[in-house]
């Protein structure tokens, strides 16, 4: 009898007491949860891949070898031709002399720009490179890999052309194989 | 008089030229940095056309370039210091072996200790959880039958100990 009095009354002593909240577990799965976010965000950055056609491309600045700034948003209007490049690149070769004839074609009419980001190289090799091919068209270091990381490119060459909204239309991964294949991507994009 | 003068002039010439020749010393490069001086500053780089393999072994032509451009920077009297931070502004912090304590960069120093102090804690609180169990333990073993709620051997001893 004594025991079941005891039992009672201990019950509602033991719901009088404030549930106490355990902090330790509580941060401990919040840093656990807060590390997995940050690793799926990561890998989900890495599987992305490059911008794909139809987004609107990232905004940038390109100081090139001359000291000029171009940023990309000032070239609204106009179809760019963004090639990724570097002087160690073999395969850059293959397209270097395309690239600047295409650039020399459309040059006049003035609606058509082509920029030449040097990707991950060193100066002196680099400018002896555009001297080589005698590249005339804005050119200048990837500072930072900034440019190379916003379109999230996998290696060079990489050519991005742009319309005059800023939207991506075409991605050549590999070197242009002619100065017409060059011609068949940008044409159709201008007078749109 | 005269020879006073003529003595005077070809100390002054003396002096001119010991001076210029120590100039021309001085501003010359006596040595090339040598392939192990590069080195030292290329195992702490990484290229980002060849991840995961040190600059100071990595065979590609960009690497290579870059080797080059060590060699450059050491010749014109630069630090390792100053190299490494002329490849971050040029290439980004990525190029480090060791990324800078900052921003997202501390997960890389907080996040091992933690765990390992985090792992210590839950061991401490594990190994303390089954001392505690353990007298419980042994106790059900010396009369296993009360800890398997059997109640006719209870029953039995209640009235045994009555007597």
């Amino acid at each position: 009898m004594e025991t079941i009095e005891m039992t009672e009354s201990a019950v509602p002593e033991a719901e009088s007491l404030p549930a106490r909240i355990p902090w330790g577990r509580v941060l401990v799965w919040t840093g656990l949860l807060a590390l997995l976010v940050i690793l799926a965000l990561g890998l989900l950055r890495t599987e992305l891949g490059p911008v794909a056609i139809g987004q609107r491309v990232p905004d940038f600045t390109l100081t090139t070898f001359a000291g000029e700034q171009i940023r990309l948003a000032d070239l609204r209007g106009k179809v760019v031709v963004l090639n990724f490049w570097a002087s160690w690149c073999k395969p850059c070769e293959q397209e270097a002399a395309d690239l600047e004839a295409a650039w020399r074609y459309y040059q006049p009419r003035g609606d058509v720009i082509f920029l030449g980001v040097d990707y991950v190289d060193t100066e002196p090799e680099a400018l002896a490179y555009l001297q080589k091919f005698d590249i005339t068209y804005p050119n200048g270091p990837d500072l930072g890999t900034r440019i190379s990381q916003a379109f999230r490119i996998k290696g060079v060459p990489e050519t991005y052309i742009i319309d005059q909204e800023q939207v991506l239309r075409n991605i050549q991964i590999s070197p242009f194989s002619s100065l017409s294949d060059i011609k068949s991507r940008v044409d159709p994009l201008l007078n749109q | 008089m005269m020879k006073r003068t003529f003595i005077a002039l070809l100390l002054a010439l003396l002096y001119i030229s010991l001076a210029a020749g120590l100039a021309q010393a001085q501003g010359s490069q006596p040595n090339p940095p040598s392939d192990d001086a590069v080195n030292a500053i290329a195992k702490g780089l990484y290229c980002p056309v060849c991840e995961n393999i040190p600059l100071d072994v990595c065979g590609t032509q960009a690497c290579v370039q870059w080797r080059e451009l060590i060699r450059e920077k050491l010749a014109q009297g630069w630090g390792e210091a100053r190299i490494k931070q002329y490849f971050v502004n040029q290439y980004g912090d990525r190029v480090l072996a060791t990324p800078p304590a900052r921003g997202f960069n501390w997960l890389v120093y907080l996040v091992p200790p933690l765990a390992i102090l985090a792992g210590a804690y839950i061991l401490f609180r594990a190994f303390s959880i089954w001392r505690a169990k353990a007298p419980q333990a042994a106790a059900s073993i010396e009369r296993p039958g009360l800890a398997q709620g059997d109640e006719y051997i209870r029953r039995l001893e209640e009235e045994l100990n009555k007597r």
